[in-house]
């Protein structure tokens, strides 16, 4: 891995660049969200601040991640593999963990949404709770991609 | 996987610990500045210290994992530009996010005596503090290393 880390040629740099600062950022936003969401103990400005931190940090880092990691993925050929020939492990893991995280982070985007209009009802709690939960699932399974983009298994 | 793969992981996943307790910092930076009472002031510090541990294992990962990878991989040398760039950015990381906290320590400072005083309600000095211009100015000084540092490792120039 790192040998081809050192061989990479230069015009994938910028792409790579573009899909890690993503990542960093999508994480980073649920690493604030879950902090919030989690020590908001019923304040409405906490929960707020956690919903917002999924909505306005991890979603734009979401959006930059997946579309460096496409970016990334033509400049390697991986689009153009011959028949019969299957992508490596660590990409199908890196593939479907950000696709289903994406899936997973609109899921708690809405359940948050309406959590926190029904924040005005004095309701909302459990929805942002869910959202929680949901962010911690998240940031579990990026730690995994990490790895999987990182190391290279397979 | 080879040792030095899941070392590389680690090292990865350390950057990734660092830059996300860097975005927390930022969310708590734009929240704190609506913040002028005692009581909202004192409940971002458990989120600081969330921030504190990301950012913590995330430089010390970093560090350690960077300087193992630099020894053992073949083609790597500990004294090549992109290599000693990055120690010397991470060196300088350092009191930057000091620094920062400490311009942001004031406001939770300020907060506790104002709590201790029995003062709840909205104030303006409280206020003023938790919009420190000399914090604000400091992350971004510490954002803009750790994304140079981003930058390096991505390009690693003269590698």
């Amino acid at each position: 891995m790192s040998i081809v880390a050192a061989s990479r040629p230069g015009s994938w740099d910028f792409p790579l660049f573009v899909h890690v600062l993503g990542a960093m950022i999508l994480v980073g936003g649920l690493l604030a969200a879950a902090g919030a969401l989690g020590y908001a103990r019923g304040d409405a400005r906490f929960l707020r601040l956690g919903y917002w931190s999924l909505l306005a940090v991890s979603l734009p880092g979401w959006v930059v991640m997946r579309g460096g990691a496409e970016w990334i993925r033509s400049k390697e050929g991986w689009n153009d593999l011959p028949e019969g020939v299957s992508q490596p492990s660590w990409l199908d893991i890196g593939s479907v963990l950000a696709d289903l995280g994406g899936l997973i982070l609109l899921v708690s985007l809405v359940a948050g949404g309406v959590g926190v209009r029904q924040l005005r009802d004095g309701k909302g709690g459990g929805l942002l709770r869910a959202t929680l939960v949901l962010s911690i699932v998240l940031l579990a399974a990026y730690v995994v991609a990490v790895w999987a983009m990182a190391a290279k298994p397979g | 996987m080879s040792f030095d793969d899941w070392v590389l992981a680690l090292h990865v996943l350390s950057a990734f610990s660092w830059v996300a307790g860097v975005v927390l910092f930022w969310v708590l930076v734009v929240a704190v500045r609506k913040t002028d009472t005692a009581e909202e002031t004192l409940r971002m510090e458990p989120m600081t210290r969330i921030g504190n541990v990301a950012v913590g294992l995330g430089m010390g990962g970093t560090i350690l994992f960077g300087l193992w990878l630099a020894f053992s991989v073949g083609g790597y040398n500990i004294w090549d530009g992109w290599i000693v760039a990055a120690l010397v950015l991470w060196v300088i990381s350092a009191p930057l996010g000091q620094r920062t906290g400490a311009a942001y320590m004031q406001g939770t400072t300020k907060a506790r005596e104002l709590r201790h005083a029995g003062q709840t309600g909205a104030n303006a000095e409280l206020l003023a503090l938790n919009r420190t211009s000399t914090g604000l100015v400091m992350q971004s000084l510490w954002s803009l290393v750790v994304l140079l540092i981003l930058l390096d490792m991505i390009w690693k120039p003269g590698a």
